[in-house]
């Protein structure tokens, strides 16, 4: 999926590869290669009609490379910012009203995620066909399963409930 | 009635342990004056995996306090086998008993379980999670023989799956207590319970070991659990870490008179027979104090004006 994207390397007028959005979010400063997990964190694939652009590893000074992400015609909600902190802590949120940004925030990281992430531990009572939400405490380093108690530190996106 | 869950030992505070064990004490002197306190009490036994101690044990409390329970069965013989959620068979059976008993294969499944039930729920092992009420029976045991407090313990054997060894170790925590980890490397206790342990600091040390020998005569008690042949993928593994960790009379010749030796049973081979009747010997009293604690535990969740302060409190 990722392929689609990467073959704008070497292209050098990186702004005009994403384009301004009229209203809606941009979500800034995501980690180099973290925009496709973004999208999937908020449950975004395309189908539900969304203009979305994304920008993968472009320079940026902060980082080497970063991604960037702009959603037309949604804005994120607290829940979705806090969520998004667990894979891209540093990321900036800009919410953009008739091409004004009208709001920026940094993103926060929760004390809990619920509904999110799935638990990586096959032995998990969550892993079944129980009727229960998944619910993981963060921890400043990764986040930790409230049933199995299993500690996640990486790949912390790939646990995403998509 | 206060509607109280058990389910790990990390919710216990040391005055919540103490609560336990020293009630643990009073029934032990005196089983006879509670011998009606809990009559017409009803106790739903629901084990998704086999355990016939830990489950008889449970029965013995219960019955002991006048009351009587009522068993789930087999999970071959029960609506589980036709796919019934946890979640469901929970909350059938807690409109039939006072409290329940949960024994289940999966980590968190009492945890899980609590969420969807009033009636008390006892947390009896939850695949490689949480025993909290053999912890209360181990802490019981080491209070009795060897006290609390200033306290060196080792922990020796399969660490890694060892839930009984995980629930020790942080209740541990509350204490004065220096814990030794012997156990070979592949074995070692998972990286969450260390994390655990290291958050809990409090007055306890941790260390970890691959040999026994040279933490040996330092310890007031050894615990000692089965290293599972099954968990080698190669028999030679096994073969080579095996006889590094059982323990014999010439073993203890480096232990101090006063060691204590336990092991939650059952044992295979790594404390030869030969220990039994020596005054190192702990195991058999261990298994025994099961009840006593367990009536204790029953006896705290059940009744209006006791109850077990946790974080699980509603
Ligand atoms: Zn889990």
């Amino acid at each position: 999926m990722s392929s689609d994207h990467d073959h704008h390397d070497g292209d050098d007028d990186h702004e005009l590869r994403v384009s301004k959005i009229r209203d809606g979010t941009v979500i800034d400063h995501v980690r180099g290669g973290q925009a496709l997990n973004v999208l999937a964190i908020l449950g975004i694939d395309g189908t539900d009609g969304e203009e979305v652009s994304v920008g993968m590893n472009v320079p940026s000074n902060r980082f080497a490379r970063k991604d960037i992400v702009k959603v037309e015609g949604r804005e994120l909600s607290q829940d979705e910012v806090d969520v998004l902190s667990l894979i891209a802590p540093d990321a900036t949120i800009n919410i953009v009203r008739d091409y004004d940004v009208v709001e920026k925030h940094r993103v926060e990281r929760p004390d809990v995620v619920e509904g999110v992430l799935s638990c990586p531990n096959a032995g998990c009572i969550t892993t079944g066909d129980e009727p229960v939400t998944s619910r993981f405490t963060v921890l400043e380093d990764g986040v930790r399963c409230s049933y199995c108690e299993r500690i996640v530190r990486e790949e912390i996106a790939s646990l995403i409930d998509t | 009635m206060r509607h109280d869950h058990l389910i790990t030992s990390k919710q216990l505070s040391r005055a919540d342990i103490e609560t336990v064990l020293d009630r643990a004490a009073e029934i032990d002197a005196d089983p006879s004056a509670v011998a009606d306190r809990h009559a017409n009490t009803l106790l739903g036994l629901l084990f998704f995996e086999p355990s016939t101690r830990t489950k008889m044990s449970f029965e013995t409390a219960m019955k002991r306090l006048g009351g009587d329970v009522v068993d789930m069965g087999s999970v071959e013989s029960s609506s589980v086998k036709k796919g019934e959620t946890l979640a469901d068979t929970v909350r059938v059976i807690e409109g039939y008993t006072d409290a329940l008993v949960l024994r289940h294969p999966k980590q968190g499944a009492a945890t899980m379980a609590s969420e969807f039930v009033d009636v008390p729920l006892l947390n009896a092992g939850d695949g490689a999670g949480h025993h909290p009420t053999q912890t209360m029976l181990d802490l019981y045991t080491i209070r009795e023989n060897a006290g609390l407090d200033d306290l060196t313990i080792g922990i020796m054997g399969d660490l890694k799956y060892g839930r009984t060894v995980h629930s020790l170790a942080h209740a541990l925590t509350n204490f004065e207590t220096q814990q030794h980890f012997i156990s070979p490397e592949s074995l070692q206790l998972p990286r969450e319970v260390v994390y655990d342990l290291h958050q809990q600091q409090g007055g306890a040390g941790i260390k970890e070991h691959e040999s026994l020998e040279a933490v040996l005569p330092s310890l007031d008690v050894l615990y000692v659990t089965r290293i599972q042949r099954e968990r080698f993928p190669d028999e030679n593994e096994y073969q080579k870490v095996a006889g590094e960790y059982q323990i014999d009379a010439e073993t203890l010749e480096a232990a101090s008179d006063d060691l204590t030796v336990m092991h939650p049973l059952p044992r295979v081979d790594e404390i030869a027979p030969e220990i039994d009747d020596t005054d190192y010997a702990a195991y058999f009293e261990q298994a025994h104090n099961g009840v006593p604690v367990r009536m204790a535990l029953l006896d705290l969740l059940l009744s209006d004006d006791r109850g077990i302060r946790g974080e699980t409190d509603e």
